[in-house]
């Protein structure tokens, strides 16, 4: 292979491995900052020290995902440049205003008022203190709401002209670009996975402590909550996921063809292949279980409607379709695990049996990182699914990437590895040495960390006075 | 007509200046951080720093998603110049901006989370000194693309440059703990303010009497007849502003010897767009060349026009929450 191939391709290994890294931090803290606000808003509300309790356990943590979700985030706003600077001058000015949008109404809102959120309860008071917290959780929406729309656009790009220079210059109209096709779906879609994902996790810890202590309160609390956003919000999400397909199916059909694994169309009823192994060189799935016409009926809402096929498609327009075909399955999998701890929990409620039935918490234990493995799978099947292209149909991957040579790339592909490794791989340690601690009646920062806990212990003093 | 392209090279060098006072501080203060003890002194030097740092580094992404915005060409052209020091600045940011939550989480590894603490300061300093050499002594540019190799970034300039803005950073790091400590700790720091504003003012003389071999461009620009009745100002000013940092400082004031030599911090960063203006990229790409379409820069400047007062309203009110010395008890 020529050098410059080696260069793309160790470049587009670094990018999905660094994004991969850093979505799983923002997963976790968009849901984590709503369900810290809707914390202390219910103990605002109640004066419950349960709920304030709840609220100091989960700070620490989210403390954690947070900071590792900056450090790893800003990586990809340099990324953009280092290594894909051809895209980036020829998108630019399309989608660097959005990004520019993303820094002055989300990133800054929430390390403005992290600070506050983090240790400012007994400088400013709890209602304002909740102001702060509110903050954060309303920017880590907000950046969703921007990096959404950039990633949307170069998925479904309308409303540009391509300018003399070979650059993508904006249209007349900016709400058509920042509200493309595609986008409405996409953010509904990530927004509910991020709560899932919380949810999932959240269910996770509090079953993990309710099979050591049924009678813990905060165990009982935390999973009670993450039980009702399982059961609400995971059907949702499957109602969600179904419009965001049939969206794909209308702009990004190649996609679709990958994800089910349609080598061939079907002129009268797709059929809706389970499972199977997809075969790239001779364009078929080997041993697939399928079930006649039913890809039809999800994607045209008709048994009979043709579905045209990846014969229909050019080869070098055509995606990696083993990758799409498995990750797309391992989301839908895990989606549906989720509706099914969802029903168990409503069943369980009914029974009055939801803090002590051990089966129930040993599944919701299982499924605690299914939200993440869920996220990664649904964005490796988008963004697979839309190769060979990065603004879809128009710039292909290869046209994108900076003019490095192939071991300035290598250099920096292992430099990111190993450090991502090293530290996230403490950070999520820690992350899990927290959650495995009980929450207690008075629950504090860490007991061995002095000068933190005069960080968080006065306010959380402010906390208890009003709740014990 | 008003430029908006002027405008805008006015709001990147803002965010630039920005970043350069709210981070400089507290990457400083990760640079000295293995000269103060460990133990209280050090948790008192983090804890001045810790509710601030986040929003401090959000003007680094500023300065680099406008730059994306409003010259996108100039940024798909430096990143890729300075690939090496930019990942090596990333990578040092990760390992600093993780220390501030890892040592209090692991106290059974905080002597190593310290070490990462200081490392990766002294790492996104110096690859953010090296980078500014680097833009300054000229990059290769062709077409539309940067056309050097993988090491054009390095050459004793640029090695220069990066010590030198160690030397700063270290500084208001210094300054910022005179500001925001007591005792033993505040005392340290000033002596090695003292040190350090010696040690700036030889680095910036160097820098600068080097940057003027560096392009006939620059050369001129500051030596010529009659443009040197103004840009002699700018070191004019600069022995001023040193003069008033010493005497504040030998005065025992908190505050002033921190905006002293944020002042001097200033002066630089004016001496730097007397050379370079009006190139976005030194000697090579100028923003006009760079700038983003029209459209691009009217529907940013609304956003910036209403969102930056805001945002640093919203950041002095956090200082303000957060104003005073900072005890190793009692603080938050």
């Amino acid at each position: 292979m020529l050098d410059q191939e080696w260069a793309i391709i160790l470049a587009r290994i670094q990018f999905a491995f660094t994004v991969s890294f850093h979505f799983i931090f923002p997963a976790f803290s968009i849901g984590l900052a709503s369900f810290l606000a809707v914390l202390e808003g219910l103990w605002l509300k109640t004066g419950e020290g349960v709920y304030a309790n709840l609220y100091r356990y989960w700070l620490k943590i989210f403390a954690v995902v947070f900071a590792m979700g900056v450090v790893s985030g800003i990586v990809m706003s340099y990324q953009f440049g280092t290594n894909w600077s051809v895209f980036s001058d020829k998108a630019g000015p399309v989608i660097g205003p959005l990004m520019a949008y993303e820094v002055l109404t989300a990133f800054f809102l929430e390390a403005g008022f992290l600070g506050v959120m983090l240790f400012g309860i007994n400088k400013v008071g709890r209602k304002l203190h909740f102001v702060a917290t509110l903050a954060v959780a309303v920017g880590t929406f907000v950046s969703a709401f921007w990096i959404l729309s950039v990633n949307s656009w170069m998925q479904t790009p309308v409303g540009y002209e391509i300018g003399a220079n070979g650059q993508f210059l904006p249209g007349d109209s900016w709400l058509t670009i920042i509200f493309n096709p595609s986008f409405p779906y996409r953010l509904v879609h990530t927004v509910l996975a991020a709560y899932l994902t919380t949810a999932f996790a959240v269910g996770a810890v509090g079953a993990f402590h309710l099979l050591q202590d049924r009678q813990n309160p905060g165990a009982r609390k935390m999973f009670s909550m993450a039980m009702w956003m399982a059961a609400i919000v995971a059907p949702l999400q499957v109602v969600a996921g179904d419009f965001h397909g049939i969206n794909t199916l209308e702009h990004q059909p190649t996609k679709v063809m990958a994800m089910e694994g349609h080598y061939d169309s079907h002129p009268d009823g797709a059929p809706l292949i389970l499972f199977g192994i997809p075969n790239s060189k001779e364009k078929r799935v080997d041993y697939a279980i399928q079930i006649p016409k039913a890809s039809s009926l999800i994607l045209k809402h008709d048994l009979n409607a043709p579905l045209a096929g990846l014969d229909t498609i050019p080869d070098q327009d055509e995606p990696p379709v083993p990758i799409v075909f498995w990750s797309f399955r391992i989301m839908v999998g895990l989606g549906i695990g989720m509706v099914g701890i969802g029903l168990w929990s409503l069943f369980a409620r009914a029974r009055k049996r939801l803090y002590d039935w051990p089966w129930l918490h040993r599944a919701a234990l299982v499924m605690g990182p299914s939200g993440f493995i869920a996220v990664l799978a649904g964005w490796v099947t988008t963004e697979v699914g839309r190769q060979p292209f990065t603004i879809y149909g128009v710039l292909r991957t290869v046209d994108s990437a900076s003019p490095l040579d192939a071991p300035a790339v290598a250099v920096s592909l292992m430099a990111f590895v190993v450090v991502y490794f090293a530290i996230f791989g403490m950070g999520i340690w820690y992350i899990i040495k927290l959650m495995k601690k009980p929450p207690e009646a008075h629950e504090k920062p860490l007991d061995d960390a002095p000068i933190r806990s005069s960080g968080i212990t006065p306010a959380m003093a402010v906390l208890e006075g009003s709740s014990s | 007509m008003i430029d908006l392209t002027v405008i805008w090279a006015c709001i990147i060098g803002f965010a630039i200046i920005a970043y350069v006072v709210m981070d400089g501080f507290d990457l400083g203060i990760g640079i000295l951080f293995p000269f103060f003890k460990a133990g209280k002194d050090r948790d008192t030097a983090m804890n001045s720093i810790a509710p601030v740092w986040d929003g401090n580094e959000t003007w680094l992404v500023m300065g680099v998603g406008g730059l994306l915005a409003a010259f996108p060409l100039a940024y798909a052209i430096i990143l890729p110049a300075l690939y090496a020091p930019m990942i090596a600045m990333l990578l040092g940011l990760i390992f600093r901006g993780v220390a501030f939550e890892f040592r209090w989480r692991d106290p059974a590894h905080q002597a190593f989370w310290d070490k990462a603490f200081t490392t990766g300061s002294i790492i996104a300093t110096f690859a953010q000194g090296v980078a500014l050499g680097a833009l300054l002594q000229g990059i290769s540019v062709t077409g539309r693309a940067y056309s050097g190799g993988w090491w054009e970034w390095l050459s004793p300039f640029s090695l220069i440059t990066g010590v030198g803005l160690l030397v700063g950073y270290a500084l208001l790091g210094a300054c910022w703990l005179n500001w925001k400590t007591e005792g033993g700790l505040q005392r340290q720091a000033v002596t090695y303010a003292g040190r350090l504003g010696i040690a700036l003012l030889v680095m910036i003389t160097i820098i600068s009497l080097g940057t003027l071999t560096l392009e006939a461009k620059y050369y001129e620009r500051w030596l010529s007849f009659p443009s040197i009745i103004a840009t002699a100002q700018v070191p004019l000013a600069s022995i001023i502003v040193t003069f008033l940092f010493y005497r504040s400082l030998s005065q025992k004031k908190d505050a002033q010897p921190f905006m002293w030599a944020l002042a001097l911090f200033g002066l630089c960063l004016v001496g730097l767009g007397v050379s370079i203006w009006p190139d976005i990229i030194p000697a090579r790409v100028t923003i006009w060349e760079a700038a983003a379409p029209h459209r691009s820069q009217v529907f940013m400047l609304v956003g910036a026009a209403i969102m930056i007062p805001i945002i640093l309203a919203y950041t002095a009110w956090s200082y303000w929450v957060f104003r005073g010395k900072v005890g190793a008890e009692g603080y938050h």
